[in-house]
């Protein structure tokens, strides 16, 4: 999962992508794996950080981090 | 030193621009105005030319210094250059920047005339012109290389069941000069077809359909075959006539590479739009060229590269390097104000055709 180069994200979950003028908002635990994603972290680091932050069931999160990823991919987000 | 170019013997570049209209539809004049006037390397007096004494760009007192009244474009070229030499007369005029599809022909025709008499214009050659006409779209871009949907050009309703045949439908019933709709069925191709020709006359040109992204480019050529700007827009919001009411820059090369081209084959001269569809495979089909400046315009000031001061520039004989930088993500949100005038200044413009 790697974020397209040109994609501007905000500390607020703001994302924009300057290709489409496409722009999105993300919720905190979205806001923090795009910020994973901006460091380049692998998926395991992301799953690693999120549930250590949050009280998430490591195996419900990784699903759901899945369905994100298809929404960024969707919405022309990733490479 | 002064580095402003504003003295042409002594005094400030004087400019006629034109479509100061701004319905929900609005005409690109006052736009044009405020790039030009925020450029800080010249002195304008911008003389306003109207066609109705209800253009509110008459009446925004500053951005427009004087107002003259130009017959309709249909009255021709020796009534439009009669009602010129008058205002030149007073006004000395160095530079007219027309804005409307349907006058560009009769300026184009006295572009040197209008040479003679010390005006400078900065329009395309009357083959650039005619080339990107809706009607000559398609062969145009197949000689250029260009993506364009195709298209047939129809002058009667009862052609329109053959013409789907080859199309199929969806299928986009157009006019020649302004209005766009889409039709999924003959009936409904027949009775677009009919509420057109009404509006705006024959012929009628029916479009291959193209679904996607609508992107608008605007672009200014040298004239020479390069691009001195270009910055693409997305409309962020759209009205039910299908214009721009917000819309936000773009960081997208496809985009500039296919004005470059454009740009380059046609060797524009002057401000156009491209009005783009990109495919949700990536494929940019030119939809339409508008051979002016488009009314989003300010935004290309804003964004960092100001194309009516810059066509000022060009058409008063500097010579321009490309801009290759813009600020992608600004973007402009259209509204609507109430202007408040007097009966008298009403009056003055309709009794007279000066303000």
């Amino acid at each position: 999962m790697k974020l397209k180069k040109n994609i501007a994200t905000s500390e607020e979950g703001f994302i924009f992508n300057p290709g489409t003028g496409d722009s999105f908002s993300a919720n905190p635990i979205g806001t923090d794996i795009l910020s994973l994603l901006k460091e380049e972290k692998s998926l395991k680091s992301i799953v690693d950080t999120i549930c250590a932050k949050y009280d998430v069931d490591q195996s419900q999160f990784e699903k759901d981090l899945d369905d994100f990823e298809s929404q960024l991919k969707d919405n022309g987000i990733l490479e | 030193m002064n580095n402003k170019i504003n003295h042409i013997e002594n005094r400030k570049i004087v400019i006629a621009v034109t479509a100061l209209n701004a319905i929900d539809s609005p005409g690109p004049g006052v736009a044009v105005i405020r790039a030009i006037r925020e450029c800080t390397d010249f002195d304008v007096r911008i003389i306003g030319l109207s066609y109705e004494a209800l253009e509110p760009g008459l009446y925004m007192h500053d951005l427009v210094d004087k107002t003259y009244q130009i017959p309709y474009p249909s009255a021709g070229t020796d009534s439009l250059l009669g009602r010129l030499i008058a205002i030149h007369e007073v006004e000395k005029l160095d530079l007219i920047i027309p804005n409307f599809d349907a006058e560009l022909f009769n300026f184009i025709k006295l572009r040197d005339k209008l040479k003679e008499m010390g005006i400078r214009t900065f329009l395309p050659d009357l083959d650039q012109f005619e080339a990107r006409d809706k009607i000559k779209l398609y062969d145009f871009g197949k000689k250029h290389g260009l993506m364009v949907p195709a298209d047939k050009v129809v002058y009667e309703a009862k052609d329109l069941a053959k013409v789907a045949e080859k199309l199929n439908y969806p299928l986009v019933v157009k006019g020649k000069f302004y209005d766009a709709i889409i039709a999924n069925t003959l009936e409904q191709a027949q009775k677009a077809f009919y509420k057109i020709q009404a509006k705006w006359g024959l012929p009628i040109i029916v479009q291959e359909f193209i679904n996607g992204t609508e992107i608008n480019i605007a672009a200014l050529g040298d004239g020479e075959g390069n691009a001195i700007s270009i910055i693409p827009m997305r409309k962020l919001y759209i009205t039910d006539k299908g214009k721009a009411w917000a819309g936000i820059t773009l960081d997208d090369n496809s985009y500039i590479e296919l004005a470059k081209k454009f740009i380059k084959v046609t060797k524009w001269r002057g401000g156009c739009e491209l009005e783009v569809m990109q495919t949700a495979d990536g494929k940019p089909y030119i939809m339409e060229v508008n051979p002016r400046f488009p009314a989003w315009i300010y935004l290309t000031a804003a964004a960092g590269q100001n194309q009516p001061a810059s066509l000022v520039k060009m058409a008063l004989g500097e010579k321009l390097k490309p801009y290759t930088e813009y600020a992608v993500g600004k973007i402009f949100i259209r509204y609507a104000w109430d202007l408040i005038t007097d009966i008298a200044e009403f009056q003055k413009i309709s009794g007279t055709g000066e303000l």
